[in-house]
């Protein structure tokens, strides 16, 4: 099956066009949507394999040859983030078969759902450097649309910020392509690559390398271009939330760490250098905003900007080590944080607010929700057995074999804080003394409790499998610290 | 306010709408060694459809052509995917075209193309998205 690398894009993609015909029939919408999540899933599975027994898959679609058509490269790295994406969009459609009312159903919310797949998936796959702006859009408006269903005064205001970030940020990406466009004269990523090689990258090329970091950076929430982030993620509906927290910021990482390992690796010392500090930094604001807020929403978004900031900080140290755990610490993330967020639904849906002052003693009534939630948050700090422990212990270990002490210590000081934030979340939210609520029944939050513990599961399973994990993650790791495999891969010479 | 008659307007419209679903069809098939293609066709088909709107309301629209165009868009885009599926059938990469020259009865040897069909799924979800917004829009008070 020479498509493979194709399937996971391919499958959501049909699924949303026949989602279309019938945008009224809930129920037929809700089954399609789950079998054909869980076909991207299998499909995903079966390309990890594939890619384990025999290197790196390529598709030239249409049949035309590498640097002259798009390719689509999956490499393990790819591979990898894709199943992920495959996995948290499976269980975010189950959460919002129950979390969902039937207006945002009724409204092409799978349709939008699968779409943001493809397009999720499609710039992890993708080997044309254009091709992946493509993929971008598709991802982005299919999450204007989710961000603004529903219509709700907050939503139509965060959802205008949204666009307009995101608007400037793409013409500041094709800018950018076409920079580079103008001076390599190809868009084939493996070829641009070699191409960059050969010129030994010049100034202008730096240049390029500082553009590309603005773009992903407003994507994927970097230090001074995070501000649109905290108030956007806050206005819609938690499961589209989950969605976002998982996924889109994780794409423009990738981004980051595709372009900073594949083309702008010749002047390291400038480019990374900025890279390093502007994670630190990133590292620094996340923590400031997970301490300063009581709303349940709020810290758990800052925790994403954390994460951004530790990932990115061990691909700006470039030591096979610090990659891998960013890699590991990556995949990690994406999956505690779709059930952190979907974890903080239940109590939003509970309660019938975000904010700790509302909340008290849940753990009377829902104690699965309350030690599930505690988990997730061990898991997210980085306690040993679990999740976050192995990929932050290889970059604070990668950070400290080139030498550096300021970013390790960082980043060991913001494990505490990040503790500290999310446990706040667990004291006041599920210990003291109990409150009356009037949200939901707890038949209806032991159903949304369900898909929920499934994702913590996989986190844990993630954590103490850890030592099966690694071949994988190593093999990922591979292309990004020699270009050469990739570029070999695709052009074939 | 009094309704003005649109006595000129409407007649004029009435000949010029099939010269620019005419011109549209045109621009459509030609696209493969000329300038044009689904894009701009659909494009100017929707412009044929909008004239009518302009010139009638939404409701004679809908008497003239009964279609909803939220699954003309569904259509178009199904068709665009499954042209490009369909090289999975024959083990080939996707998007593979194929093409053949086909003796057909009257039109005698023509090349046919399934870019053609992409094309098409193309032209559909043109016509169907800019009439959505454009009714949308309109309905809204």
């Amino acid at each position: 099956m020479i498509n493979l690398p194709l399937l996971p894009i391919l499958i959501p993609f049909i699924t949303a066009a026949v989602l279309m015909f019938f945008p009224k029939r809930i129920k037929a919408q809700r089954t399609i949507s789950i079998i054909s999540s869980l076909g991207a899933v299998i499909a995903s599975f079966v390309l990890i394999f594939t890619i384990r027994q025999n290197g790196i898959q390529t598709v030239n679609l249409g049949g035309w040859d590498a640097p002259f058509g798009i390719t689509l490269v999956s490499d393990m790295l790819s591979a990898l983030l894709v199943a992920a994406t495959s996995i948290i969009t499976l269980f975010v459609i189950w959460f919002s078969f129950y979390y969902m009312d039937e207006g945002h159903e009724r409204h092409y919310y799978y349709v939008a759902v699968q779409f943001l797949l493809v397009g999720v998936n499609g710039a992890f796959t993708t080997g044309d450097i254009f091709n992946m702006f493509v993929f971008f859009e598709v991802m982005l408006i299919s999450s204007y649309v989710l961000i603004v269903l529903g219509g709700k005064k907050e939503q139509l205001r965060e959802s205008f910020k949204y666009v307009l970030i995101n608007v400037i940020s793409s013409a500041l990406f094709v800018i950018a392509v076409a920079y580079l466009y103008s001076i390599v004269g190809t868009l084939n990523m493996a070829h641009v690559s070699e191409r960059i090689a050969e010129i030994n990258q010049p100034g202008i090329l730096t240049v390029i390398a500082i553009f590309f970091l603005l773009v992903f950076g407003l994507k994927g929430g970097i230090f001074p271009l995070y501000f649109w982030l905290p108030g956007s993620y806050k206005a819609p509906p938690i499961p589209i939330l989950a969605l976002f927290g998982a996924l889109l910021t994780k794409v423009g990482i990738y981004a980051i760490i595709r372009t900073y390992t594949l083309f702008f690796y010749h002047d390291t010392g400038y480019t990374h250098m900025i890279l390093g500090v502007l994670s630190m930094l990133t590292i620094v604001v996340g923590v400031i905003g997970a301490l300063a807020y009581r709303d349940v929403k709020e810290i758990i978004i800052y925790n994403i900007i954390i994460a951004v900031g530790v990932i990115l900080y061990g691909v700006s140290v470039m030591t096979p080590e610090a990659i891998e755990g960013s890699i590991f610490y990556l995949l990690h993330d994406m999956i505690i944080k779709a059930a952190l967020f979907m974890l903080a639904g239940i109590m939003i849906a509970i309660v019938g607010s975000s904010h700790l002052k509302d909340m008290g003693g849940l753990i009377k009534e829902y104690p699965w929700v309350g030690w599930t939630f505690f988990i997730a948050a061990l898991s997210l700090a980085g306690i040993p057995p679990f999740s976050g422990f192995v990929g932050k212990l290889l970059i604070v270990q990668g950070g400290f074999r080139a030498e550096e002490y300021i970013g390790p210590g960082l980043i060991l000081l913001s494990s505490l804080l990040v503790l500290y934030s999310v446990m706040k979340i667990f004291t006041n939210g599920f210990w003291g003394t109990p409150k009356e609520y009037h949200g939901l029944k707890a038949s209806m939050a032991f159903k949304l409790w369900i898909p929920t513990a499934a994702v913590v599961v996989i986190a844990i399973a993630y954590g103490v499998g850890a030592e099966a994990v690694r071949p994988f993650i190593t093999q990922a790791v591979e292309p990004l610290v020699n270009p050469a495999i990739y570029i070999e891969a695709v052009l074939k010479e | 306010m009094k309704k003005t008659n649109d006595v000129i307007l409407q007649t004029v419209t009435k000949i010029i709408t099939f010269m620019i679903i005419l011109f549209s069809i045109d621009l459509f098939f030609s696209g493969h060694y000329t300038p044009g293609g689904g894009f701009i066709g659909g494009l100017m088909t929707a412009a044929a459809l909008l004239l009518i709107l302009l010139a009638y309301d939404i409701k004679t629209l809908q008497v003239i052509l009964h279609v909803d165009f939220k699954l003309m868009t569904a259509t178009g885009l199904l068709i665009a995917i499954l042209t490009g599926t369909g090289a999975l059938l024959f083990n080939e990469p996707f998007l593979k075209h194929a093409f053949d020259y086909i003796n057909l009865p009257i039109l005698g040897e023509t090349s046919l193309h399934t870019a053609v069909l992409f094309d098409i799924g193309v032209y559909l979800v043109v016509i169907g998205v800019t009439m959505t917004i454009i009714q949308t829009i309109g309905e809204s008070e």
